[in-house]
């Protein structure tokens, strides 16, 4: 497993590094451009210009490897810099910088974390934490009434989009009722009881429909795993054994049946650094996602790149793991 | 389930063909019928509806906007005067279409390099990686370079509607095929390694008929989970592609685009917002019925039940 | 602990005393929210409007213009012209003399070296300075003295406002700047989030495309104001989402640019929190014709001079029609509500210069643009769609993505199809249309197709350079990378002369004759179809006072004036 591993890692560099020039071969073919958002006021030659002040006259290849050198490079030194607090070279050197902000996109992701670690984080250890049981019971007890309701609820929860049930939410719980903020705010600082309570307040309805969507998808692949598993002839050999129903279902077949699972949950991890883009944009959360999406609308390359690239080293990486965890949950699967 | 119960049923299938038995098993499964039920109800009522109420869908009466439900509107009209319920009726079509057939290609895209993935060794870095890359790809400029290079060729090759269904499908396909495939893999790894597979190949079954008699039939339950998931995906990013101007005209309706456009409207007009949603919802959840019973109803140790 | 509660009282009571008595600060804390949020407070490194109004609050302008269109002395004595000397006889120099005594938030003096380091800055090379349009024909700016700035222009400038004047071009400080200048602009990110200002606040903190926190600026001119302590300036979310917050929840004070469906607006406002409010400038959307022949079969020719003329907009009697079929006042009614006008002009205003020529179309009338069409041999087929030599009238009409573009094209489809016009409808996502992307086919430069909706406007009141936009040399091409903004291909050398006469003129009434008749010759050409007269719509809280929308300047322009009830 460890040899595997080792292996893995090491093709990882180059798969990535192929990953993000695809990326950037991508982002520079698409239409949108930087100046599109620019008021109508502002003359063609200007835009023009601008656009040349951005490096974009320059051919593609030079663009990528500035991003390679400064992103590879610059932004480890820097991150050095800063934590050693020491000084290596001259210490001016060109940071990756998004075009609309002109500011160090590193810096703009390391701004934006927290509201989305907690908001979108949150939601989905909250979704974990409902799906597991639900699945659970629902295959155990099929077509009960809680399975059939669990169903209901989340074919309704998948079904409809977050930009519909957030605005639905902010209409009834804000607006409405008044109990929560429509709108999130993100220099808030935890530090006393009162803002604690603020801070749950204004992640409350992010977090809940965000939770609902995940568990969804998430309970209904514990359950169809399950259901194919409590008719195996293990399960029929464990409570011939004398186990106990508990043991049986917790131990035995939780175990076995954790594998799908395990691969949603690895293939959503590196989504909640990636952001919920549209109820970030709803609950006005400003996180990672709504970072993204205005980047993407704004053509802002470094951004976009810098904060893709980052989304794949995760995806590849968490895709690691699942597999790692596969060999863990089920011994006999090897990959030597 | 006793011995004596499988062999009475063992009795009742004797001459029977396998699919008779899985029909059979279908139809105890009282969630899956009705769920069949309300599927063929609603495609049947998309398609001949438009007929039966002969309001266009995109006929403006703007003396008439933003109507309850009434008579005349049966689901109220929107802030043009647009009759809803003609526009649900026309939406369901294209939504329908677009979600089960994106949905298709996309499984088959998925479990195909899932299968591939985790039964050959050889495939699974290449095929695995494969789907790293795709999961990475930013969806919105991947989009937009998508319609710059391809839409106007479809539209010309194929006229304006069938050349942007087809391309809406093919999209939604490439780009919703990455999680199955995962899942799929996992499972298939693991089953690769079981009993019944060993027991299989040490009498020497080639690998094309271990993966479609012993494989595929045991990774049916999560494909059926990502088909019922698969369908309402569709239909949602059927909607966001009409924003980027990659799918059909503003004035085609579909159910993704009426419950976007009806959100704001959520407060001043709730009747729009209920039933293009409800539709989405209702459809989604009879795709999930048929999904568990067919599942059921293929699994030869719950058949017998 | 009584003993210390009095004194707690009475030190309160003194830290309130000089706000009680001086009015600063008084009125506590400003919420504004801005759907689109603000990504860099250096306007003229800026991304659009959001962070033009952003630094409006912090950066000020030699002169503005107030909430009528009138100039406004706002860091100087007065407005230069030729009557008080500060305008040169033949036009070509302006001189400002700037007010004694105002003072930078870091306490340092403003001074006539300030205005030429601006000057100087946005007209660097390598800079990408988006003001830079206001400083054309600009030779020197040079100080005087340290309160007296001279600009000098290449030839002569009937009207030399543009430098300086209006929210797109404020002072920024020497002292903050002086590293900043041509290629280093970009990576000065403390200086473009955190600029030092004249204005009413100054930033705290700055949260790039999410919030900025500010204060009172403390050195501002006039001790009485702001009135406000702190303001809080929130980004994101959608129109709909930020009118919520003002008119329904009341979480927020002040929320921009609420182009949402009118019936949502009004009903939100009958909460009773809060007042939605429309201002009238020059922005009018319209449709743009196409002259020239989109047809994809002319391969690179395609919508260019060279690939000839469009096979039937290029006859009035179609365009004539076409305008006719469409109702302006229901289409102003339904997509814009108290934010929009009828108008058949594409010089909506400053009233000098609306002309009144064209306004048959202010009316709908399908029997008379049914009859135009009979009359000029425009004859319906088997399928309803009139045609004439094999030609049908069909149209492919293409917007940017927006719910308001996406309602008036279903409505004009509708009413040209009652005139046997067959309409295809086409959106773009806006950062594609708008883009202006070489290589995508889909941008509103290239025009390929017959119809294009979208708005424009001019800065300030003085339309002479967006006139020139319609001059023959402005039709985008291959040949100049369909960089331009004639976008109907409009070629008259009648208008090119006299838009050439406008540049030439001096006094105020001539050059609103000529732009009067520059217009007109647009409308009877038919280069375009002018639909709404669109104003801005914004919404404030009932208990705020002193709001006066501006949609010649910053919508920020007085906040120093805003207070609460």
């Amino acid at each position: 497993m460890l040899n595997y591993t080792i292996r893995r890692l090491m093709f990882t560099v180059p798969v990535l590094l192929f990953i993000s020039f695809i990326i950037f071969l991508l982002l520079d073919l698409a239409p949108n451009d930087p100046t599109g958002n620019l008021p109508m006021t502002i003359p063609p030659e200007v835009r023009q210009q601008i656009r040349e002040s951005l490096g974009l006259d320059q051919p593609i290849w030079v663009r990528y490897l500035l991003w390679c050198k400064q992103f590879f490079i610059n932004e480890p030194l820097n991150i050095i810099e800063q934590w050693f607090g020491i000084q290596i070279g001259d210490g001016d050197r060109l940071r990756v910088r998004s075009w609309a902000t002109r500011s160090p996109v590193v810096d703009l992701i390391v701004e934006r974390m927290p509201q989305t670690l907690w908001v979108v984080g949150m939601s989905y250890v909250v979704g974990i934490i409902i799906a597991i049981p639900i699945g659970v019971i629902s295959a155990y007890r099929q077509y009960s009434w809680f399975d059939q309701a669990g169903t209901f609820i989340s074919m309704v929860g998948f079904s409809v989009p977050t930009f519909f049930t957030g605005v639905l939410m902010i209409v009834v719980f804000s607006v409405w009722l008044g109990w929560f903020p429509s709108i999130y705010d993100t220099t808030l600082v935890v530090e006393d009881w009162s803002s604690f309570v603020q801070q749950v307040r204004q992640m409350a309805m992010p977090v809940f429909v965000l939770a609902l969507f995940n568990a969804a998808q998430i309970s209904r692949f514990m359950r169809a795993s399950m259901l194919d598993n409590l008719n195996q002839d293990y399960v029929r050999t464990a409570r011939a054994k004398g186990l106990k129903e508990k043991t049986v279902l917790l131990v035995h077949v939780l175990r076995n049946s954790l594998i799908p699972v395990v691969t949603v949950i690895a293939l959503n991890v590196p989504q909640v650094f990636g952001g919920a883009i549209i109820t970030e944009q709803v609950f006005k959360v400003n996180g990672l996602g709504q970072l993204l999406i205005i980047g993407i609308q704004g053509a802002d390359i470094p951004l976009v790149q810098t904060l893709t690239f980052i989304f794949a080293v995760l995806i590849v990486l968490f895709n690691l793991i699942a597999d790692i965890l596969y060999g863990i949950l089920d011994p006999r699967i090897r990959y030597d | 389930m006793t011995d004596a119960t499988l062999a009475q049923a063992g009795r009742n299938r004797a001459g029977r063909s396998q699919w008779a038995d899985v029909w059979d098993q279908f139809k105890t499964h009282r969630g899956a019928l009705l769920g069949m039920g309300f599927f063929i109800f609603v495609s049947l009522l998309v398609i001949f509806g438009p007929w039966l109420w002969d309001i266009p869908p995109n006929y403006i009466d703007i003396r008439a906007k933003n109507q309850g439900p009434s008579l005349a509107h049966p689901m109220g009209t929107d802030q043009l005067g647009r009759d809803t319920f003609a526009q649900v009726l026309a939406g369901g079509r294209v939504s329908l279409l677009v979600g089960v057939t994106a949905m298709a290609l996309s499984l088959v895209l998925g479990t195909l390099v899932g299968v591939l993935a985790g039964y050959f060794k050889r495939l699974d870095g290449p095929l695995m990686r494969l789907t790293d890359l795709f999961l990475a790809l930013p969806l919105l400029p991947l989009l937009l370079v998508i319609i710059m290079l391809f839409r106007d060729t479809l539209r010309a090759a194929f006229g304006p509607e069938t050349g942007i269904f087809i391309l809406i499908v093919f999209v939604i396909g490439i780009t919703s095929w990455m999680q199955t495939a995962r899942i799929v893999r996992g499972d298939v790894l693991s089953l690769k390694e079981q009993e019944f597979v060993l027991a299989a190949r040490s009498i020497g079954t080639p690998s094309h008929r271990m993966i479609l008699r012993h494989i595929l039939p045991n990774v049916l339950s999560p494909i059926m989970v990502s088909a019922t998931l698969g369908i309402a995906n569709a239909i949602i990013t059927e909607s966001a592609l009409s924003f980027l101007g990659l799918g059909f005209p503003s004035d085609f309706p579909t159910w993704g685009r009426l419950l976007f456009d009806s959100t704001n409207f959520m407060t001043l007009n709730p009747e729009r917002v209920i039933w293009p949603g409800l539709a989405i919802s209702l459809t989604v959840l009879s795709v999930n019925y048929i999904g568990d019973g067919l599942r059921d109803a293929l699994d030869p140790r719950i058949r017998g039940r | 602990m009584k003993y210390r509660s009095i004194l707690m009282a009475a030190a309160l009571a003194m830290a309130a005393a000089p706000a009680a008595q001086a009015g600063r600060g008084d009125a506590g804390n400003l919420n504004i929210i801005y759907w689109q949020a603000a990504s860099i407070l250096n306007p003229y490194l800026s991304g659009g409007t959001k962070d033009i109004d952003a630094s409006a609050l912090i950066l000020e302008p030699l002169a503005r213009y107030d909430e009528n269109g009138n100039m406004v002395p706002w860091l100087v004595e007065e407005i230069p012209t030729v009557a008080n000397g500060g305008v040169s006889e033949d036009l070509t120099t302006i001189t400002w003399k700037i007010k004694p005594g105002i003072k930078w938030s870091d306490g340092t003096e403003l001074t006539a070296d300030d205005v030429v380091f601006t000057a100087n800055y946005c007209m660097a090379p390598d800079g990408g300075c988006q003001g830079l349009a206001a400083f054309a024909d600009v030779a020197k700016v040079e100080a005087l003295d340290p309160l007296t700035v001279k600009i000098t222009f290449d030839k002569p400038k009937p009207f030399p406002y543009g430098p300086f004047v209006g929210a797109t071009t404020p002072i920024i400080q020497r002292a903050q700047f002086e590293n900043c200048v041509g290629a280093r602009a970009p990576e000065c990110t403390e200086q473009n989030f955190n600029p030092i200002g004249t204005g009413p606040f100054r930033v705290v903190e700055f949260r790039a495309n999410d919030v900025i926190t500010m204060e009172a600026n403390p050195n501002f001119r006039d001790p009485d104001k702001p009135h406000f302590a702190t303001l809080t300036f929130k980004g994101g979310g959608d129109a709909a989402a930020a009118a919520r917050a003002v008119l329904e929840t009341g979480e927020f004070d002040y929320a921009w640019n609420l182009q949402i469906d009118p019936a949502i607006l009004s009903q939100m406002a009958q909460g009773g929190k809060g007042t939605v409010i429309s201002a009238f400038g020059t922005a009018v959307e319209r449709l743009m014709v196409n002259l020239t022949n989109p047809d994809p079969a002319l391969g690179e020719k395609r919508s260019t001079l060279e690939g000839g003329p469009h096979p039937f907009l290029t006859d009035p009697a179609v365009r004539r029609a076409l305008s006719l079929a469409i109702d302006r006042n229901l289409l102003a009614e339904v997509g814009y509500g108290a934010a929009g006008q009828a108008t058949c002009n594409v010089v909506p205003a400053p009233a000098i210069y609306v002309s009144t020529a064209n306004d048959e179309c202010l009316v709908q009338d399908i029997a008379k643009a049914n009859a135009i069409l009979d009359e000029a041999g425009w004859m319906p087929g088997p399928d309803g769609i009139r045609q004439k030599d094999g030609v049908r009238l069909s149209i492919l009409y293409q917007t940017s993505t927006n719910a308001v573009r996406q309602d008036t094209q279903a409505l004009i489809k509708q009413w040209w199809s009652e005139i046997g016009v067959e309409t295809e409808l086409k959106n773009i996502d806006a950062a594609v249309f708008f883009g202006g992307d070489q290589s995508s086919p889909d941008t509103f430069q290239k025009f390929y197709a017959d119809i294009e909706m979208y708005t424009n406007l001019f800065d300030g009141t003085d339309p002479e350079t967006y006139m020139k936009s319609w001059t023959c040399e402005e039709i985008p091409s291959p040949a100049n990378n369909w960089l331009g903004s004639n976008m109907p291909r409009y070629c008259n050398p009648e208008y090119d002369a006299l838009w050439a006469k406008l540049a030439a003129t001096g006094p105020l009434e001539e050059r609103a004759e000529i732009v009067k008749q520059l217009n007109d010759m647009l409308m009877q050409d038919g280069a375009m179809i002018p639909l709404i007269h669109r104003g801005r719509v914004s919404a404030h809280a009932n208990s705020l006072t002193g709001i006066k929308l501006n949609t010649w300047d910053s919508e920020m322009w007085n906040v120093a004036d805003w207070d609460r009830q």
